[in-house]
Order: structure tokens, then C-alpha cells, then sequence
């Protein structure tokens, strides 16, 4: 069974309960000090006693690999020569061209997918009676690694040459009805759709949650009203639902934008980038390990990271505005 | 839904409500099936998983252990959620902790450059983890982190403190001014404050950022594929996954058996708790 070093249990309580009670602690001496020093001081200097840790965190997981890997994306292989933009020149030409496709591909497919599906079942179960049922089901695939997920959906894809048995569960559907089987995971294509519907299969629920959370919060009257005056069902959808939902759709939008541009987990494990499935991502573990080139996927991570900036500014702007 | 206006679209009305059925109950099968199917899977004996799909298990009911028992002894499944675990449950505690140390203080604190800062935690909220790895690689190798729990935890504490700080934030400014002001007459610290009116108060909204951070750490492959690699550990469990899953040569049976028990987890964790779970994601519905 499990072989586990006998030092790991007494790590793990150090680390979820000893570091918590020893910066606790910490903070307890700090304000000691605190006390004695005069009130503007003390004033002054409360904040990065408390904030201290928590930003030394950020900065060294977050902040300083930014800024590093900006300077290592104009650097050579080893990062020992001034490369100028030879990286990015790399990153958009050759297989490159391909594989930053395929990230385009994902960024217009996943987010439309997941948005029209989680609209659909948002407004739909809200319509019947089992509808929370329904959304706990929808829920149910969140908890998934996309490891997991992607093991899942590989045997649904399985594919056998017609006249062998189809063991999965897709190919066996369209062999009831009389079709060829198709090589999901293969043809060009249909694989990288086969790869996004995975993920929209794992992160469904979380959109359709955050539409059902705003379509509730649409004033009931309105709906009442435009139903008196007999609009149709669509109708009130369209004119009043989904205006005052915008928000909503756009936290959708943004979150699966950025899902589409780190995806990693399902690439590599379904099909390895090859069939030309390959994503950023994938590429980037590549040539940190097998190619050692730390030039080339410092390059490709700074596009990823400029490609999320416009994410991030939407949520600056998004977060001022609430905070006013 | 009080005030449906029935019968004056007639037929339409019904075949409409049809319609809304059907819909419904084909998200319902294929969001259900696929865990249904490895769950079956997993149960197989593996001359009958070669020869047909999981749904003849329905037809030729045959239902066998080994799988788990191969998964179990062979796989060293069990050693890996061990590790998962090890990942895990510290990375929640820490996030869990620190965001609630760094929300107080910059909620409740004033200080230059108070707003500048709330704004570039949301900026790094959507950060992809790729434009961290090069330089970390290189941090953890020098400062001998590589291929150690303590160095898994340190990743994924300080890349999900932003979300943290962010998700508590709202509900730490929520806190009505009073209750801080009482406690200042009454001599209250500011440690004191902190352990007995904000920590009980945030208990919900803490539960809610515990889960979504024990669900992220438990399943994150990139980090522990990363850096956890050359460590007496054994891998963690989504690592090994991905591993076996790029070996076709064995059955699928016990690929299937340490699959499903990877997801048990995090699942049981989602259902029973799901009301703090849906808190968290519609408190902090930005992150990707």
C-alpha cells in the first residue's frame, strides 16, 4: 500500500499548523513593539507588519518571475546572450504558426461554447422543477482535475477501425445509427473541438452558475410585465434578461479567455500536442524540458502573459468601478 | 413563474415546454454520464473491457476489485494521494491564513499606496502560471526547493494569496464599523480584534476560499509535474494520471480504478459542502 517517509505527516502539520501559529506569533511580538513606538509610526508602520508575508509571497511566486522572464525572452537558449526579439521571431513562424492557431482556435470556440451552453441551461432550468437537480449535476465536473477529465473523455473518444468492436462511448453511438466510426482525437479539427469540449464538460457549471446568480437578480416585475403585455419567451430574454445580465457574461467571457490561454492539462494528456493538437502551453513545458531552451518559452510565456493583459485590465477597471 | 399565461399559445406552449425538457435532460445525461462511465469502468475485468463498452456491464453484469487491487499495489495510487494529500492540506491552511491576514490589513488599515496595491492584486489575479516558471525553476533548483512538499506549497500559496485577498475583501469591508470601534474602547489590540471578531465573522466566506483552494492544490498538475520531480515522493496523484495515461500498453481497467478514486475526493468535498463551494465562485467569479 502507501509508502509514505515517516517525516512527511510531521511536515504537513508543521506547515498547515505549526507556520500559521509561528507568523501569529510573529504578529503578536511585532505589535509588542508597535506599542512602544510613537502613534504616527506605529500608525505608519502596522500595515506592512500585517501585510508583510502575504506580499513576500506574491512578490517572489508572482511579481519577480514576471519581471524575469521579460529580461530571459530576449535571452539565448542558456540565457548567457542578448538574443534582441529572435524568440518572438520564433514564436510566430514554422510549427509556432500552428500551435498559436490552436490557441486561437481555443480562445474563440471555448469561451462562445461555454457561453451559449451556460446561457441555454442557466434560463432553461430555472423552467422546470428538477432545475437544481440539474445544476448540481452541472456542478459535478468542477470538482474534476482536467487530468482527470481528460482520462475520462479519452476513453469516450476511443476509436476503432470500422468492423472492430467501438469500445467508446461515441463511436458506439454513431456505429448504432450506421455511421463510420470517427478517429476523434486524430482527425485534424475535430480533435482540437474534441480537446475544448472537454473543458467546457469540466468548467460548465461555473458559468452557468454566475448567469443563474444574475438572471435572478433581474428584477422579477420587468419579466412580469413584458409577459402581460404577451412578449414571447425569447423576446423578454433578449430585450430585457440578457442587458441587464452584461456583467455576467462578461466575467464568462473573461475567465474562459483566460482558461483557453493556459490550457495545459488536457493537451497533454489526451494527445501529447501531436495530430496537431499542440498548444502554447504544451509547447512551453517542451522546450523547458525537453529542449532546454529557456529563451524560446520565456518568449512564448510573455505572449500568453500580453495576451491576458486585456483581462486584467477589464477587471481594474471592473473592481475601481465597484469600489466607488 | 407565478403568472404563467397558459393556454393562449395553445399547442406551441406545450411543444415549447417539451422543448425546455428535452434540452434540460440531454445536459443532464452527458454531464452525468462520463463520471458514470469511468465509475463502471473501474469495475470490469479487463478481458471484458477489451472486448466491449462500459455500458455491457449493464447487459453482462460482471463486476470485479482488481482493478482497484491493481491500482492500489501496482500503480502506487495510494502513495500519490498520499502525496496530494501532503500538497493539499497545508497549500489550504496557508492560503487560507495569509489571505486572511492580507485582506484585514488592507481593508481595514490606511496606509500610501493602499489602492495601488488592491489594484495590481487584481491585476495578477488572471496571471497565466507559464510566465512563472523559467525564473522559479531556476530559484527553487539554487535555493534547494525542488522536489520538496515545502516548495509545492510555497507556489501555490503565494499564486492563489490574490484570489484570496480578493474573494475576502468584500466581506471583510462588510463588517459593520461599530464592532471594530467597541472593541477599540474596550482596550481591545489589533490582534485581539483580528481573533475574535474578524476570524469568527469570516468562518463561511474562509470555508468557501478553503475549498476552492484545497480543489485547485488537489488538482494542479503543472506545479507538481514541475517541481515536485526527483523527490522521494511518490508523484502526486494527478501527475501519475497523466503518466499511465500515456502508457496504452496495459488495460485500462486500473487506470480507470485510480481515476476514479482521484476524483472521490474533491467530489464528496463539492456535494457536501456545496453551498460554500457555489459562495466562493460567485464571490470571486474572475479568476480563469
Amino acid at each position: 500500500m502507501a509508502r509514505i517517509p515517516a517525516y512527511v505527516p510531521f511536515l504537513v502539520v508543521v506547515g498547515a499548523i505549526g507556520i500559521p501559529i509561528l507568523v501569529y506569533a510573529a504578529l503578536g511580538i511585532g505589535e509588542r513593539v508597535l506599542a512602544h513606538l510613537p502613534a504616527r509610526l506605529e500608525r505608519r508602520t502596522r500595515p506592512w507588519l500585517w501585510l508583510g508575508l502575504p506580499l513576500v509571497l506574491v512578490v517572489v511566486i508572482l511579481v519577480y518571475p514576471i519581471v524575469t522572464t521579460l529580461g530571459t525572452s530576449i535571452m539565448g537558449a542558456r540565457s548567457e546572450t542578448f538574443v534582441g526579439l529572435d524568440n518572438y521571431r520564433w514564436a510566430f513562424s514554422g510549427t509556432m504558426l500552428g500551435i498559436v492557431g490552436n490557441n486561437i482556435l481555443w480562445l474563440v470556440v471555448y469561451p462562445i461554447v461555454t457561453l451559449i451552453l451556460a446561457l441555454a441551461a442557466a434560463v432553461l432550468f430555472d423552467k422546470v422543477r428538477y432545475g437544481p437537480l440539474a445544476m448540481s449535476i452541472v456542478l459535478l465536473p468542477t470538482a474534476i482535475s482536467f487530468t482527470a477529465g481528460a482520462v475520462i473523455w479519452s476513453e469516450i473518444y476511443s476509436f476503432q477501425p470500422e468492423g472492430s468492436p467501438q469500445i467508446g462511448l461515441l463511436n458506439a453511438i454513431l456505429h448504432l445509427f450506421g455511421f463510420a466510426p470517427v478517429p476523434w482525437l486524430i482527425q485534424p479539427i475535430v480533435n482540437n473541438l474534441a480537446l475544448i469540449f472537454v473543458a467546457v464538460w469540466l468548467h460548465l457549471g461555473v458559468a452557468t452558475l454566475i448567469l443563474s446568480a444574475a438572471i435572478k437578480n433581474v428584477g422579477g416585475d420587468m419579466v412580469e410585465a413584458a409577459r402581460l403585455d404577451g412578449a414571447g419567451e425569447f423576446h423578454i430574454f433578449a430585450s430585457i434578461i440578457l442587458p441587464n445580465i452584461l456583467p455576467a457574461v462578461l466575467v464568462v467571457l473573461t475567465t474562459t479567455l483566460i482558461t483557453s490561454l493556459k490550457v495545459f492539462d488536457i493537451v497533454y494528456v489526451m494527445t501529447n500536442g501531436n495530430f496537431g493538437t499542440d498548444v502554447i502551453a504544451n509547447r512551453l513545458y517542451y522546450e523547458l524540458f525537453a529542449a532546454s531552451n529557456f529563451g524560446h518559452a520565456s518568449a512564448i510565456a510573455v505572449i500568453l502573459l500580453f495576451a491576458a493583459l486585456p483581462v486584467a485590465l477589464i477587471n481594474v477597471v471592473q473592481f475601481r468601478r465597484e469600489a466607488k | 413563474m407565478s403568472a404563467r399565461a397558459p393556454k393562449r399559445r395553445g399547442s406551441t406552449g406545450r411543444w415549447a415546454r417539451i422543448g425546455v425538457h428535452v434540452v434540460v435532460v440531454a445536459i443532464i445525461v452527458v454531464w452525468f454520464v462520463p463520471t458514470i462511465g469511468l465509475f463502471v469502468s473501474s469495475l470490469r475485468p479487463q478481458a471484458e473491457a477489451a472486448s466491449s463498452g462500459w455500458w455491457m456491464a449493464f447487459v453482462r453484469p460482471i463486476y470485479t476489485a482488481q482493478n482497484y487491487e491493481l491500482a492500489l499495489d501496482q500503480l502506487q495510487t495510494a502513495s500519490s494521494l498520499a502525496t496530494s494529500l501532503a500538497i493539499a492540506v497545508p497549500t489550504t491552511a496557508l492560503v487560507m491564513f495569509f489571505s486572511v491576514l492580507g485582506s484585514y490589513a488592507l481593508v481595514r488599515m490606511r496606509f500610501a499606496g493602499r489602492t495601488a496595491l488592491s489594484l495590481i492584486l487584481v491585476a495578477l489575479l488572471v496571471t497565466p502560471p507559464q510566465i512563472t516558471l523559467v525564473p522559479l525553476l531556476r530559484l527553487y533548483y539554487m535555493a534547494g526547493l525542488s522536489g520538496t512538499l515545502p516548495g509545492i506549497w510555497l507556489y501555490q500559496t503565494g499564486f492563489t494569496v490574490p484570489f484570496g485577498v480578493f474573494l475576502l475583501r468584500g466581506f471583510i469591508a462588510s463588517i459593520p464599523e461599530e464592532l471594530y470601534e467597541s472593541a477599540h474602547l474596550d482596550g481591545a489590540s489589533e490582534l485581539r480584534i483580528f481573533r475574535s471578531i474578524v476570524l469568527p465573522l469570516a468562518r463561511p466566506i474562509l470555508a468557501s476560499l478553503g475549498i476552492l483552494a484545497f480543489l485547485w492544490s488537489w488538482n494542479d498538475l503543472l506545479i507538481p509535474l514541475l517541481f515536485l520531480g526527483g523527490s522521494p515522493l511518490a508523484p502526486a496523484i494527478t501527475v501519475n494520471l497523466s503518466g499511465l495515461a500515456a502508457q496504452t500498453a496495459q488495460g485500462r481497467g486500473p487506470l480507470m480504478a485510480a481515476t476514479f478514486l482521484s476524483v472521490v475526493v474533491p467530489l464528496i468535498l463539492v456535494i457536501s459542502m456545496q453551498r460554500h463551494f457555489v459562495r466562493g465562485i460567485l464571490g470571486g467569479a474572475v479568476k480563469g
